[in-house]
């Protein structure tokens, strides 16, 4: 088994290098002049010449690599030029708040498209599938930047019942002492449940747009796996055992269809992650994305490039962990790894 | 409601040297419709046979005549579009087309198990076998769940699987297909039931490991005493190991005989053009006849009264226009035709 | 049954024998699915629009009025008019074909390369299929919206690098269609005969292989237009690519975002709401040819 996940994680290491040469060369495109750009409007050829000696760019690009990497080894991401802060600081400062807003929207996702595509499956042409058949290609077309608007037009300004989307916590409150960034584990353990649920609260509409987004792909792939499965020989044969319908629809069929079901779970953190920037906008959610489009339109590069590493790493890691995740369900894998 | 249908009672149970039979089963004007997108399709049109206890009897026919089908629908395990449109199926005193899901499913595996074709793929890929018969003893026995890991062995070591305490901890993929069919078989005699249906169960395995299979199947029957219904398309297997056969053709129950009478004398001239197409040891290869014709679509609204008359080099204006009759020739032996041979 | 065209050993589709049996089976789908029917209808209507936008549009998209800005939908702005007095209803218009453009062309660029890519990939296989595979997966190993945006970051915010972006973060799906569907192919009956009368290597991939790829192909296609068009729209909405105030859906619905809180629902929501709709149409269009060229495939 270790050593199944060991190969899983050496498999990944391609993909690594890929993305650090891609940033890299992302980085190397960038319009205008770095050193230009960090040296100011208003200095000099001097000036300039005498900073792109020290960023290095005078360098040959190979040996700029080279220094790329061992910054990146060092954790060396570079300088905000808006807040003057280091990248790296900045990002993990943040991060829990995007993961906070993007795990508990893939829970709440999980919880209505698995049963939802599960039924769709079980009673083909009912109007439960057709349901699901609608919500499915509904949610893959929902722009998510509208439904977010939508949702808070809706629950803010027509019903008044749900606050103002101004980000984790209304200004009436403090964040709770940080344990794990999560402002709903940490006013937990900080005992406050008043702010508990000002976190909460601030929370549903967020992870409602993003649930009702990623709860699409995750339904259809149930739906589709769901019907194969039960349609297969061993079904047939645990029905004709006589195993009770329950027996049968859990243990024999659905653990069969969470197999593809975990495949595409990649696909979908994809299009979460991705979401996250456009929701972060919306809610003025002071997450990862939102700082990096915010630094994006001051043309503040070295923040963009450094949350496209994290983002690219974060998701190699998850894959790595759906990967491992579907090692541990199937028993099959071992054979061919 | 056909006990009074005189081409029922017909079906007369043969006679065997421990006394009167009682049928453990009796089907009686089964028919089966399935909706499909196409229109109904009429797969099973009053079908009548009974089994009797410990007997084995084949049921034969080509694909696609309904054979499987049947017996979905008497253990209740059809597909949704499938449905029991006409007749009965009597089993142990209860009529299966009558009964609850939850009657079903407590007959399922304890009294009638069903094992099937391609068995690799017929058991649950990702759950080790021994817990799959585990499952099946929880379900129909009150086996205290200490006891069920010993139960599943005994269950492994009566299909005699060497090495059972290994297997017990197997997946399907790891183990061949022989010792997965005798998985299966483990997994369906685990409650030990009185009625076994075997759809096909050599299907998919190679030629030494089928021998074997039957020869377990047929041993294991009659040491329990079990009644045996082997569905299969290749009556040289039927007339190996069967008491009685019950020849279909397109949904239609077309002949039933004792195995040396049907030989002997088939009447049906379906019936007889299976057994001069089954290759015998001595025969010829290039004497075996091929059967004309395709079976008929059966979504068809003007479908004859006998489905094998658009194939039958014997057929006559009468066959497509009068009703089937089945008639009796001696004990046991009765005909759909009616232009017998 | 005129199933000839399925059978290997037949080049596709091509043939003229199965057109008109192809024709009945568009017909009868598209009896059978009156969605698809519908989605087929909403497309032509878009394309439309997207064409004849400029004249259609009841007024100048750029003409700014500030004595009736921020008005609600009314008989002579059915969309309501913006901050700046514009009216929606023709900026929505007008943004059709910007939009449609943006997608057409990084959907375009993604098949001509992906599929060629793909298309040499699985046939020639070797250091060629490892390359291209290498750089698929490469693509495939960022969050692909967070991709895109750091693409038009680097090659600088305007609506050629949109395009590109969304070409590229596409390109991974079409080489592994066009990868696939070749490798399953490329020693077939039919592929043998062609090499046994002497056709090159590259003319067999080019007229006998790559036909047969089409049909799925058309198929991605189709679903890649409406993620497209939302990708193109979600990093104008951040602020990527198109400028105001060139009319465009993602930017228009980033312009009313904050009049939405304050009850000014009109600004954002018809641009939203078509944008929607189209994606829509789009997703739909996809499921029925699916359905169309593979029944079997139906999810």
């Amino acid at each position: 088994m270790w050593q199944l996940i060991g190969r899983r994680a050496l498999a990944a290491i391609p993909n690594v290098i890929g993305i650090v040469v891609v940033t890299f060369v992302l980085t190397r495109a960038l319009p205008g002049d770095p050193a230009a750009f960090y040296a100011g409007p208003a200095a000099t050829q001097e000036a300039v010449e005498q900073i792109r000696t020290k960023l290095g760019l005078d360098q040959p690009l190979w040996r700029q690599f080279i220094d790329y990497l061992g910054d990146l080894a060092r954790g060396d991401l570079g300088l905000s030029l808006s807040t003057g802060q280091q990248v790296l600081d900045e990002i993990l400062r943040r991060l829990p708040a995007s993961l906070e807003l993007t795990l508990l929207a893939l829970l709440v996702a999980c919880v209505i498209a698995l049963p939802l595509g599960i039924l769709a499956a079980t009673r083909p042409g009912s109007w439960v599938d057709h349901a699901c058949r609608l919500i499915t290609t509904l949610g893959v077309s929902l722009p998510i930047f509208f439904t977010g608007l939508l949702l808070a037009y809706v629950f803010y300004y027509l019903l008044g019942v749900a606050p103002p989307p101004v980000g984790r916590l209304d200004s009436m409150f403090s964040p709770p002492p940080q344990w794990t960034g999560f402002y709903l584990i940490d006013s937990l353990i900080a005992g406050d449940l008043a702010l508990f649920r000002a976190a909460a609260a601030q929370m549903v509409l967020p992870v409602a747009t993003l649930a009702i987004f990623v709860l699409a792909p995750i339904a259809r792939m149930t739906r589709a796996a769901m019907l194969g499965v039960l349609s297969s020989d061993f079904v047939r044969t645990a029905r004709a055992s006589g195993l009770s319908s329950g027996t049968v629809l859990y243990k024999y069929a659905f653990r069969n269809a969470m197999l593809p079901v975990v495949t595409t779970m990649g696909m979908v953190f994809s299009f979460m992650l991705g979401s996250n920037v456009v929701i972060e906008k919306v809610f003025a959610w002071p997450g990862i994305g939102s700082f990096a489009v915010d630094a994006l339109m001051q043309s503040d590069y070295a923040p963009v490039q450094g949350f496209v590493l994290v983002m690219a790493l974060l998701f190699v890691a998850i894959n790595l962990m759906i990967d491992i995740l579907y090692t541990v369900i199937d028993p099959r894998v071992t054979i061919d790894a | 409601m056909n006990a009074l249908d005189p081409s029922v009672a017909m079906v007369v149970p043969e006679a065997d040297a421990s006394g009167p039979p009682v049928p453990l089963l009796a089907v009686e004007s089964l028919a089966v419709e399935f909706r499909t997108r196409s229109g109904v399709v009429h797969a099973l049109e009053d079908v009548s046979f009974s089994v009797n206890k410990g007997e084995t009897i084949g049921v034969v026919g080509e694909s696609g005549s309904g054979k499987s089908v049947l017996f979905y629908a008497v253990l209740g395990i059809l597909d949704a579009a499938g449905r029991i449109s006409r007749g009965r199926a009597v089993f142990g005193g209860l009529d299966l087309t009558q009964a609850t899901a939850a009657e079903l499913e407590a007959i399922r595996g304890r009294e009638a198990a069903m094992i099937f074709q391609n068995p690799r793929v017929a058991l649950n890929p990702i759950r080790k076998v021994g817990h799959q018969i585990e499952d099946v003893l929880a379900r129909h026995t009150s086996t205290p769940s200490a006891q069920l890991k010993k139960r599943a062995l005994e269950a492994l070591t009566a299909v005699r699987i060497p090495d059972p305490e290994r297997r017990y901890h197997a997946y399907p993929f790891e183990l061949s297909g022989g010792l997965c069919q005798r998985i299966m078989i483990a997994i369906a005699l685990a409650c030990t039931p009185s009625l076994l249906v075997a759809d096909e169960p050599t299907t998919g395995l190679d030629v030494t490991t089928q021998a074997a299979v039957m020869d377990l199947i047929g041993e294991l029957a009659r040491r329990r005493n079990m009644a045996t219904v082997l569905i299969t398309h290749d009556l040289g297997l039927a007339a190996e190991y069967c008491d009685r056969i019950v020849v279909m053709h397109a949904g239609h129950v077309v002949e039933t005989a004792s195995t040396t009478e049907l030989f002997a004398h088939p009447r049906h001239p379906y019936t007889a053009k299976l057994i001069a197409t089954t290759p015998h040891g001595t025969n010829d290869l290039r004497s075996l006849a091929a059967i004309p014709g395709n079976l008929p679509d059966l979504r068809r609204s003007d479908l004859p009264p006998c489905r094998f008359s658009e194939r039958c080099d014997r057929v006559e204006p009468v066959c497509q226009t009068s009703p089937l009759a089945r008639q009796a020739f001696s004990a046991g032996h009765t005909v759909a035709c009616c232009r017998p041979i | 049954m005129s199933n000839t065209a399925t059978l290997p050993g037949t080049p596709g589709p091509a043939s003229v024998s199965s057109s008109a049996a192809t024709l009945r089976h568009v017909r009868y789908v598209l009896g059978e699915n009156p969605v698809t029917a519908g989605a087929f209808a909403l497309f032509a209507a878009f394309v439309l629009v997207a064409l004849f936008g400029p004249w259609i549009a009841p007024y100048d998209p750029l003409a700014t009025n500030a004595a009736s800005a921020l008005r609600g939908p009314s008989a002579a702005h059915w969309f309501g008019t913006d901050q700046l007095g514009r009216d929606i209803l023709s900026r929505v218009i007008v943004a059709t074909g910007l939009d449609f453009g943006m997608a057409v062309a990084a959907v375009f660029i993604s098949f001509a390369l992906g599929s060629a890519l793909g298309a040499c990939a699985g046939y020639y296989g070797g250091w060629i299929d490892r390359t291209v595979s290498r750089f698929a997966d490469t693509i495939m190993a960022f969050p692909l919206f967070v991709l895109a945006m750091a693409i038009v970051a680097a090659l600088g915010n305007s609506v050629a690098n949109i395009i590109y972006a969304t070409a590229i973060i596409n390109l991974p799906f079409y080489i592994r269609v066009a990868r696939g569907e070749i490798n399953v192919r490329r020693n077939a009956g039919f592929v043998e005969a062609a090499r046994l009368s002497g056709n090159s290597e590259a003319r067999i991939l080019a007229l006998h292989l790559f036909p047969n790829i089409l049909p799925p192909i058309m198929v991605q296609i189709s679903l890649n237009m409406g993620w497209a068009i939302l990708n193109a729209a979600g990093l104008s909405f951040i602020g990527l690519g198109v400028r105001p105030p060139q009319p465009e859906w993602g930017i228009m619905v980033a312009e009313g975002a904050s009049y939405m809180i304050s009850g000014e629902w009109w600004v954002s929501f018809f641009p939203g709401v078509v944008l929607m709709l189209a994606v829509f149409c789009f997703n739909l269009l996809g499921d029925g040819l699916r359905d169309m060229i593979d029944p079997r495939r139906r999810t």
